[in-house]
């Protein structure tokens, strides 16, 4: 029953055609919070691939001998076993990131594209094909969690990764930071234009009515 | 076996429990002193600061002396610069039973005024002596918390550092910003007449440059009153408490 | 008054969609129509409520350091809170199957309205986000979980209830169409996010 799945388009689909968030919608809870500088959400991006990835991975590997009855109960538990792995690990050794990221690391459990890809794609596929599906729609999601984070940094705060990067003379004559940027809302209205680029460029994605 | 027997259900529930719990307390157990040495080094940095010792200064001093910066340094800095620190009661005394560092200020302010144990830290850089005192309150949104450096004469500000959990970004987050710390260099807690007085955060502050550092005020950040607020009752119910302290310093150099 | 403080708090300036995105999927999945909005909306007060106490007292006695003390004082040195996301999940997903069956044996009704949507929530961020959220304000009784619980349930609810009447109506309007769907709807929880701040730093 299982497809063969061409490696590449594994990992190059969820990043256009059939990204996780801006296409499949899922995933969108936890991410769009911590994306007021780009430093959080690389981290984010990573911690999910890797949770992503690997749940994937594992459930692949057991999906033969999981009793169907208390399947999503199995999964959540890899999954929450993951995640506090990676929340503990960077609690250890990115202790500043942790502190920025707070509960949006434990928000990765309930993280819909977790439980979306575990769901279509491990239950039904080989274990290195799952791997790589899982690394792919991480990518995917760490995206455009990137974008959004660099327009919202560079706009909101004139720095990237903390570093300023519009000149102080553009202060000088006149420009000011868009405090807008950094409050929730504009994360949303950011994710809305990202979709707005992406479709027209992309037609073949657009809803019909 | 058959997959969708209670047996084989319950079995492979307990098996897949048994290792995930393995291996989570494995992970705990290892990662645990990593974790605490990231606290008492957030808490050893942020003191430092506090007295003009930022990463950068320490980073340059620890370069010219052939180092990296990591805890190790960070600590034996610490060590060196801050040879003294007291619990003290609510009377002034010390309470020699308590280390001021091993004070958690989360907990500690929930406590009745006498049980609390007011910690401080004496620092003493080349000669100069400095006191810094944790701080600890509500902002807007969630607690907020920060250290605040007095000169020798338990007097003038020598220099703060703010943290908070959860207020708004531009608006009350601003309290982080060097900016804002600033301007509470040189500012006096005590008035003329040796009456506590605090530090207030004005909307009205009459000296907008912030050249005039007898007037207990410094500017506080448009359009986060309640922030603003919140760091100036924190400012003035936990230095309140060591007044019977200062006073004590005050004497002595007078 | 505290806790009235609290609720009103949890519902308009800490509000589960507008201020921290939580339970986004389902909330754009399901708020095509009111009335599924709604149905959906009360499953989510309904499990918040019952969740986030259940999880306050787990946390209390049970994962928090030092909180085995009433066991035995010799435990008063362990510290579980590390099993905290993995009980929080585990008591969610219980609960929700209790929930489920209660609903389904003794109120046929509302079952064949809330049914579908029980074993949604599960995975729905919002509910985890609730328990995290009571673990990190650190409340110090039940009753405070309780109503932030039922509060943060009816907030959630209330944005996808307006959500969804908006999404009605917008139907009737000519959108570009790369906007159609979910670029459209991204850009009205936007502004209506940027509505709720109006209620922000209000002391009742």
């Amino acid at each position: 029953m299982a497809k063969k799945h061409k490696w590449q388009d594994l990992i190059k689909d969820p990043l256009n055609e059939n990204n996780p968030i801006t296409v499949q919608v899922l995933g969108i809870c936890s991410a769009l919070a911590i994306t007021v500088k780009l430093m959080p959400a690389i981290v984010m991006a990573l911690s999910v691939m890797v949770v992503l990835a690997f749940s994937n991975l594992i459930i692949s590997l057991i999906r033969n001998y999981i009793p169907n009855r208390i399947r999503i109960i199995v999964q959540l538990l890899v999954v929450a076993t993951l995640v506090i792995l990676v929340d503990q690990i960077l609690k250890a050794y990115a202790y500043d990131v942790s502190k920025q990221l707070s509960v949006f690391v434990g928000l990765i459990i309930t993280n819909c594209i977790v439980m979306g890809r575990l769901e279509a794609f491990a239950l039904a596929n080989k274990p290195l094909d799952s791997f790589l599906d899982g690394i792919g729609n991480g990518a995917g999601y760490g995206l455009i969690l990137i974008i959004v984070a660099f327009i919202r940094e560079l706009l909101g705060s004139g720095t990237l990764f903390d570093k300023q990067v519009i000149p102080q003379s553009f202060y000088d004559a006149g420009y000011v930071n868009n405090a807008m940027m950094l409050l929730p809302a504009m994360a949303l209205i950011t994710v809305g234009i990202v979709i707005w680029v992406q479709r027209s460029m992309y037609p073949q994605l657009t809803e019909k009515e | 076996m058959d997959r969708n027997s209670n047996i084989y259900t319950i079995l492979f529930a307990a098996v897949v429990v048994t290792v995930s719990a393995v291996l989570l307390a494995v992970a705990v157990m290892v990662l645990k002193p990593a974790q605490e040495r990231n606290k008492r080094q957030e808490k050893m940095t942020d003191i430092m600061y506090t007295i003009g010792l930022d990463k950068e200064a320490l980073s340059k001093k620890a370069a010219a002396e052939g180092k990296k910066l990591n805890y190790k340094v960070i600590e034996a800095y610490f060590n060196k610069y801050f040879t003294k620190q007291y619990a003290l009661k609510t009377d002034g005394s010390v309470d020699n039973t308590v280390k001021a560092f091993d004070i958690n200020m989360k907990a500690e302010i929930k406590k009745s005024e006498k049980k609390q144990r007011f910690p401080i830290y004496v620092g003493d850089v080349k000669g100069k002596k400095y006191y810094v005192i944790p701080l600890y309150g509500k902002g807007l949104w969630d607690d907020i918390w920060g250290y605040i450096a007095l000169e020798a004469d338990a007097n003038t500000v020598k220099g703060v550092k703010f943290g908070h959990k959860g207020e708004t970004p531009g608006l009350g987050a601003e309290i982080t910003k060097k900016w804002f710390e600033n301007q509470f260099a040189g500012e006096k807690i005590f008035d003329k007449d040796n009456s506590f007085k605090g530090i207030t955060l004005s909307k009205s502050n009459k000296d907008p440059e912030n050249t005039d550092k007898e007037d207990h005020e410094v500017d506080a950040i448009s359009g986060s009153t309640l922030t603003s607020n919140g760091v100036t009752n924190m400012i003035q119910e936990r230095l309140q408490h060591y007044v019977p302290f200062f006073n004590k310093i005050r004497q002595q150099k007078n | 008054m505290e806790l009235w403080n609290l609720f009103i708090r949890s519902i308009f300036i800490e509000n589960m969609v507008f201020a921290f995105f939580l339970g986004m999927c389902s909330y754009l999945a399901v708020s095509k129509k009111v009335k599924t909005a709604v149905g959906l909306g009360a499953a989510v007060v309904f499990v918040l409520t019952i969740t986030v106490p259940v999880n306050f007292l787990i946390d209390k006695y049970l994962l928090q350091p030092g909180a085995l003390k009433w066991l035995d004082p010799s435990f008063a040195n362990i510290d579980l809170s590390f099993l905290s996301f993995i009980m929080f999940i585990a008591v969610i997903a219980a609960m929700v199957q209790l929930v489920e069956m209660f609903v389904e044996r003794f109120a046929p009704a509302l079952y064949a309205s809330l049914g579908i949507f029980l074993p949604l929530i599960a995975v729905n961020c919002a509910i985890l986000g609730g328990s995290l959220f009571m673990q990190q304000k650190e409340f110090t009784q039940v009753s405070e979980a309780l109503v932030y619980g039922l509060g943060s349930g009816i907030g959630w609810m209330f944005a996808i209830i307006l959500l969804a009447a908006i999404r009605e109506k917008i139907s009737y309007s000519n959108v570009p169409a790369p906007l159609r769907g979910l670029g459209i709807t991204f850009i009205i929880t936007g502004l209506m996010a940027i509505a709720f701040m109006a209620f922000m730093g209000i002391k009742i």
